[in-house]
């Protein structure tokens, strides 16, 4: 932390290597594949030559001096015996082959062609260059004859993977080599290789880079032998061969045996780029596994790119499962001891805290509010243990860093995954509690997508003081309540802390001044309503409502609740009782629900107006206070759900049985008219489908009916329309389900009717197409289902699970690639909307400039109230 | 101060529904006026993350399945997520092409009208209207057998037909009889494996109709009647006289493109996006996925979201290599000399440097011993 950066990257340069420049950056010359001597030391001149680099702890390398960590590797090359093309290569090699004169090496078009193109190609960006360089190849494809030096040409055949055939002569890496060299660099820039990248012949390899030790360390296994990287054993293959072919060379051998290993010395180099190339088999490891050479090593989602450059691994960080606490502050999380003595904050020794750092230097390493480590002003760090407490207690001065433990207070990062928007992660302030669980408020369960049945969560601790800065100000919780999906609380209160202010504000019910002052002290107020409701025998009544008002701050509020609280069925549009007014402060009427203080649109209306008029520390303390005074006011009032909230009185269940009796009876009407060919087909439509049509329709419009009987008939108190009404969970279909009938099963959007020949179970008839067959449950969950409807039942929740497990993967790649084309846009100082390159995506960030985090659901938030005051 | 033409309209709109008079209206306005300020977006927001994540978050919710019946008498549309991949993905064709055709207000209320319109509307091919087309190898020529029934369903005369087979065939001898044609092509065209061909291309012979309109079926709507189809070509259907031009719709984007040019397919984007989403009941505001659809169409052309599309064209190789397929884009970036110079978001991450967005825009630096 105390590196200033003083230089950065400023870009990236890439070019092809040439043969003097991999000479140049090697430090040795590998020789022998042979890897040890007889005492296990490495063998000069071999691939685990000490110049390379070393991974074993005390060596040092040979060429830096540095020890394991300090030295980043050195590159070594092999001098190859005779030249070997690059496998990846081989496409262009053959282009060039194609579209340049075998005898001059020319390009096979007339030069005032070729000036032509030239002078396009310096105009125009990458994009266009691409393009000039397919039209050059299509047009020299069919040339005959060269029309630098008139030399006849002859169809050149690439036989995959990497031999070229002139007619029937095999060319040799070394004639394409020549002719290649001959290639200019005029006409090498026309078939695309720039020049300033490099030369066409840098194609064929004449030297290989040998990659430094520190890119491919070997193990040493428990028995003490040493297991060697893949790498490495494909680059002592080529090693081996190498030298075979080198003193076969100098011995004159026959020229059979000399191609067989320079053959085998190019699948070796090619398998050592890529081993997973087709027509080649892949080299394999003695156990059979197929080696992972360089290609692989880059590759896919488990390759450098995705897993260790995009993505990092970090210190400071901790994990585990996570559990409710709701008397934990919204924007707190509570951390473990065991976790807190582990994670540590940089703290800088100052005369003002030297004190309070040598009070935690004696605490270590046992007890709890101590530190690991101190780090001395010239960069060592130093453990605290019981031997050295002593002397760094003497020596810890102002400019020392202690790394102190975790306490509380201290700002940390939290997520979840999958992190699928920003507020997946979020700043929290530690507390430290007892026990093994990440404690979190209920709350914030919405934003990470959390529930408490065995998730765990991430940690981690910002160590400097910009990401301390960062952490609070951009990702703090409180900063975070408004999502920027839409504009509206993501953070609210939840389940019973909803029924719980529902309840409150809704009952009739008054509050001793004792029983009052019990609940408000419960959330940590206290003082009573200023004005009692009613004064008997000497004790002073609250209401609910002048309860909830105390944690409300002075504000003004107009909204509507989900339902009118005071009637199950309310015919009333307009209903009074629907309407909340806040005044000053004071609930005056109405109920307070999910479209108050719940969270996810379009709900949190309440909490937004205290944003925008206090600010956000208000409005994550509000929803707190709310959510706690929701369950403690329930736990006091008493709540459940029971079987008898399905109960329905004998004539609820008369009607819904007429309801069904009536609609079955219709649809054996219109089957019996579409049997006897008297039914109307809908304009394009076949009479099968009108008739699916016309049931489906009957059906839902029984059910409909069974819904509002439910609805009319269930008691007042009864538990789960409470949750329904409040908007804390649930709605009346799922206590029709549960009462009255599940209804239509429908499968991929029409009822069901795959299954046996002409019917859907054995247990119809033939033919049978009526509402039973096609998947209509009478019956209600408590009720009972039929093996049949239990059947169809399955089936739909089958259809379900499939269809979620092939989403998931589907919506995940969208979402990557969303990211990934959009990541760079930003909105700059003028207020428009650019990507990397400055190019204009908007003039105006969503044509008109609001930031979705402060608006009203996606429109200017105008506090209604303000104007008509 | 001026404020956004949007943000004037929800002006009217609140004037309206509170009643306001003059005084109320000059408060609102001052009201408004501070509050926009106070809720423009910052810059350096990395607005384009943001979108991403706002809509590929609700991804998990919606449904994978393709077809779906709203209503008793709509027809099957691609929805959900794959209608959702596909509309990112820049596909140029729909899977299911589709169009909401209005009428001009005197055609529109009357159901048998509509019915006659929409029956014009629907593609016609030989095979439509015939019983049989056949091969006669004997005399090397085809018989084509018309079914009168079918002509009089779709109201094509015998005449017709005949008219547009022979400027379909210019130098073929025709000859005919009641309900049947004979064609016999040129002499240089006697040919078995010809004449097969020939079959063919006279099977999918567009007679009458538009071109591209599968299905046909008139609606309810409010009061008036509209017409939705399976298959699309706007183009001609907006040559109709009797069609409301203003109204009209297709989902294919790519014709939008095509006949209106690319703001109405930037805009044909965002209309189809939020459809999507408002059919599963799915809330994202619509500057993200105008921000997605900006991007789409930025050089004039549709370009997909993913390897061949944005993320191709972006300048930045590593960037790219860290997308998909990695290696192509190393050697191709080798070949022509490319240099990156890290200006975008990923390949900072790779050296573990700031980003430039947010807080990383800000550079600041002081030359050391420069104290002044």
């Amino acid at each position: 932390m105390n590196e200033i950066i003083r230089d950065k990257i400023g870009a990236i340069e890439f070019r092809m290597l040439s043969p003097k420049l991999i000479k140049k950056m090697a430090v040795v010359k590998v020789i022998t594949p042979e890897l040890y001597d007889a005492d296990g030391y490495p063998i000069d001149g071999s691939l685990m030559d000490l110049k390379m680099g070393v991974i074993d702890p005390g060596l040092r390398c040979r060429t830096c001096g540095g020890k394991v960590k300090e030295c980043p590797g050195h590159f070594g090359y092999i001098e190859l015996a005779r030249p070997v093309f690059h496998i990846r290569y081989i496409p262009l090699i053959y282009i060039f082959l194609r579209s340049t004169c075998s005898s001059c090496g020319r390009l096979l078009l007339p030069q005032a062609e070729i000036d032509k193109w030239l002078k396009k190609m310096s105009e125009v960006d990458d994009e266009k260059k691409a393009i000039i360089t397919k039209i050059i190849i299509n047009k020299t494809k069919l040339i005959k004859k060269c029309p630098h030096c008139g030399a006849k040409q002859e169809r050149i055949k690439l036989v995959k993977p990497s031999t070229f055939m002139q007619g029937s002569t095999k060319l040799t890496p070394i004639d394409v080599l020549e002719r290649l060299k001959r290639v200019p660099d005029t006409d090498s820039e026309l078939l695309g290789i720039s020049p300033a990248a490099g030369r066409p012949e840098w194609m064929v390899l004449t030297v290989l880079p040998v990659p430094p030790v520190s890119v491919r360390p070997s193990i040493t296994l428990e028995s003490g032998e040493r297991s060697e990287d893949d790498l490495t054993h494909k680059l002592g293959d080529i090693v081996r061969t190498n030298q075979r072919l080198l003193e076969n060379l100098s011995a004159g051998a026959p020229e059979l045996i000399i191609e067989d290993l320079w053959d085998l010395l190019q699948y070796h180099v090619t398998t050592f780029f890529a081993n997973n190339i087709a027509q080649i088999p892949p080299a394999r490891h003695r156990s059979g596994r197929p080696l992972k050479t360089l290609t692989e090593r880059i590759k896919g989602k488990e390759g450098r790119f995705r897993k260790n450059l995009a993505g990092k691994r970090v210190n400071f960080s901790a994990r585990t499962v996570i559990s409710p606490d709701s008397h934990l502050a919204v924007n707190e999380v509570g951390v473990p001891e065991v976790i807190a003595r582990e994670l540590t904050v940089p703290e800088r020794v100052t005369e003002w805290n030297l004190k309070e750092m040598k009070e935690l230097v004696k605490n270590a390493p046992h007890k709890y509010p101590s530190a690991n480590y101190v780090i001395t002003p010239d960069g060592k760090r130093k453990v605290i243990s019981d031997e050295t407490r002593g002397a760094i207690l003497e020596e810890l001065a102002p400019g020392y860093i202690v790394e102190r433990h975790l306490r509380d207070g201290d700002i940390a990062l939290f997520n979840r995954q999958p992190s699928l928007h920003r507020i997946s992660i979020m700043g929290h302030r530690v507390k430290v509690l007892p026990y093994k669980t990440f404690r979190m408020n209920l709350c914030v369960t919405i934003p990470y997508n959390a529930d408490f049945d065995g998730d765990e969560m991430n940690l981690h601790i910002p160590q400097t003081e910009e990401a301390r800065a960062e952490a609070e100000i951009l990702l703090g919780v409180e900063n975070n309540i408004v999502t920027p999906r839409y504009g509206l609380p993501i953070i609210g209160a939840i389940q019973d802390q909803i029924t719980g202010c529902y309840l409150l504000t809704k009952t009739e019910e008054l509050f001793s001044q004792e029983k009052a002052a019990e609940l408000l002290a419960s959330i940590g107020i206290f003082e009573l309503p200023k004005k009692p409701a009613m004064k008997k025998g000497g004790v002073k009544y609250y209401t609910g409502k002048q309860i909830f008002s105390m944690i409300l701050p002075d504000i003004d509020y107009i909204g509507t609740s989900k339902n009118c609280p005071y009637h199950n069925v309310c015919n009333n549009p307009d209903c009074k009782y629907k309407k909340v007014i806040i005044e000053k402060g004071e609930l005056k009427q109405g109920v307070i629900d999910a479209i108050a203080i719940g969270a996810e649109a379009p709900k949190g209306k309440l909490t937004q107006a205290i944003i925008n008029k206090y600010g956000n520390e208000v409005a994550i303390d509000f929803i707190q206070k709310a959510a706690l005074l929701g369950i403690n006011f329930l736990q006091r009032h008493g709540f459940t759900t029971l079987l008898t909230d399905t109960d329905l009185p004998q004539e609820a269940i008369r009607e819904i049985k007429d309801a069904f009796n009536h609609a079955e009876k219709k649809i054996d009407e219109i089957i019996k008219e579409y049997h006897e060919g008297k039914l109307k087909a809908y304009p394009g439509r076949t009479v099968r489908e009108t008739l699916e049509f016309k049931i489906i329709e009957i059906i839902n419009r029984a059910r409909n009916r069974t819904g509002r009987i439910v609805e009319s008939y269930v008691k007042p108190n009864n538990y789960t329309m409470i949750m329904a009404k409040s908007g804390a969970r649930g709605g009346v279909l799922n206590l029709a389900l549960m009462a009255a009938s599940v209804g239509q099963l429908s499968l991929r959007g029409s009822r069901i009717r795959k299954g046996y020949r002409n019917r859907t179970l054995p247990h119809f008839k033939w033919g049978d197409i009526g509402p039973a067959a096609g998947g209509f449950v009478r019956h209600s969950y408590k009720g009972g289902l039929t093996p049949t409807e239990f059947f169809f039942n399955a089936i739909t929740g089958r259809d379900t699970i499939m269809d979620t497990s092939m989403r998931t993967p589907k919506s995940g790649y969208l979402q990557r690639r969303l990211i990934n084309a959009l990541q760079d846009l930003k909105v700059e100082y003028d207020n428009t909307v650019r990507d990397a390159s400055g190019r204009i995506i908007q003039f105006t960030y969503g044509a008109d400039g609001l930031d979705v985090t402060k608006s009203d659901h996606g429109k200017l938030l105008i506090p209604k109230e303000e104007v008509l005051k | 101060m001026t404020l956004p033409p949007s943000i004037e309209e929800q002006l009217k709109e609140l004037k309206e529904m509170l009643k306001l008079n003059k005084a109320q209206m000059e408060k609102l306005r001052k009201i408004a006026e501070k509050q926009y300020e106070k809720s423009l977006i910052e810059p350096g927001e990395a607005v384009g993350v943001v979108a991403a994540q706002s809509i590929g978050e609700p991804g998990t919710q919606l449904t994978l399945r393709t077809k779906l019946l709203a209503g008793a008498t709509e027809m099957t549309v691609t929805q959900g997520l794959p209608r959702l991949i596909e509309i990112f993905d820049a596909r140029s064709e729909p899977s299911t092409p589709a169009m909401t055709i209005f009428l001009k207000p005197s055609y529109a209320t009357s159901e048998a009208k509509v019915e006659e319109i929409a029956l014009r509307l629907l593609e016609i091919s030989l095979e439509d209207i015939s019983k049989e087309i056949n091969v006669d190898l004997l005399r090397m020529r085809i018989e084509i057998e018309l079914d009168p029934a079918k002509m009089k369903k779709f109201k094509v005369k015998e005449k017709d037909v005949l008219k547009r087979i022979s400027e379909y065939f210019k130098s073929a001898k025709i000859t005919t009889g009641a309900y049947k044609i004979n064609i016999k092509p040129k002499e240089e065209d006697m040919d078995i494996k010809k004449l097969y061909r020939l079959r063919v291309k006279l099977k999918g012979l567009h007679i009458a109709g538009i071109k591209g309109i599968k299905q046909v079926l008139p609606i309810k709507f409010g009061n008036d009647w509209i017409i939705k189809t399976a298959g699309s070509n706007l183009k001609e259907v907006l040559k109709l006289p009797e069609v409301d031009i203003e109204r009209t719709k297709t989902n294919d984007i790519f014709e939008i493109w095509r006949v209106l040019g690319i703001e109405a397919a930037r805009n044909a984007i965002i209309e189809e996006t939020l459809d999507v989403l408002k059919n599963q009941g799915i809330e994202v505001d619509v500057r993200h996925i105008m921000l997605v659809a900006d991007i789409m169409t930025n050089d004039g052309t549709i370009k997909g979201i993913g390897r061949y599309g944005v993320s191709s064209a972006k300048a930045s190789v590593l960037a790219r290599a860290s997308f998909e397929v990695p290696l192509k884009h190393l050697f191709s970036a080798a070949v022509k000399g490319e240099v990156d110079e890290l200006r975008s978001v990923v390949e900072n991450v790779m050296v573990n440097q700031p980003v430039p967005v947010g807080t990383g825009m800000v550079d600041l630096r002081v030359k050391k011993g420069d104290k002044k």
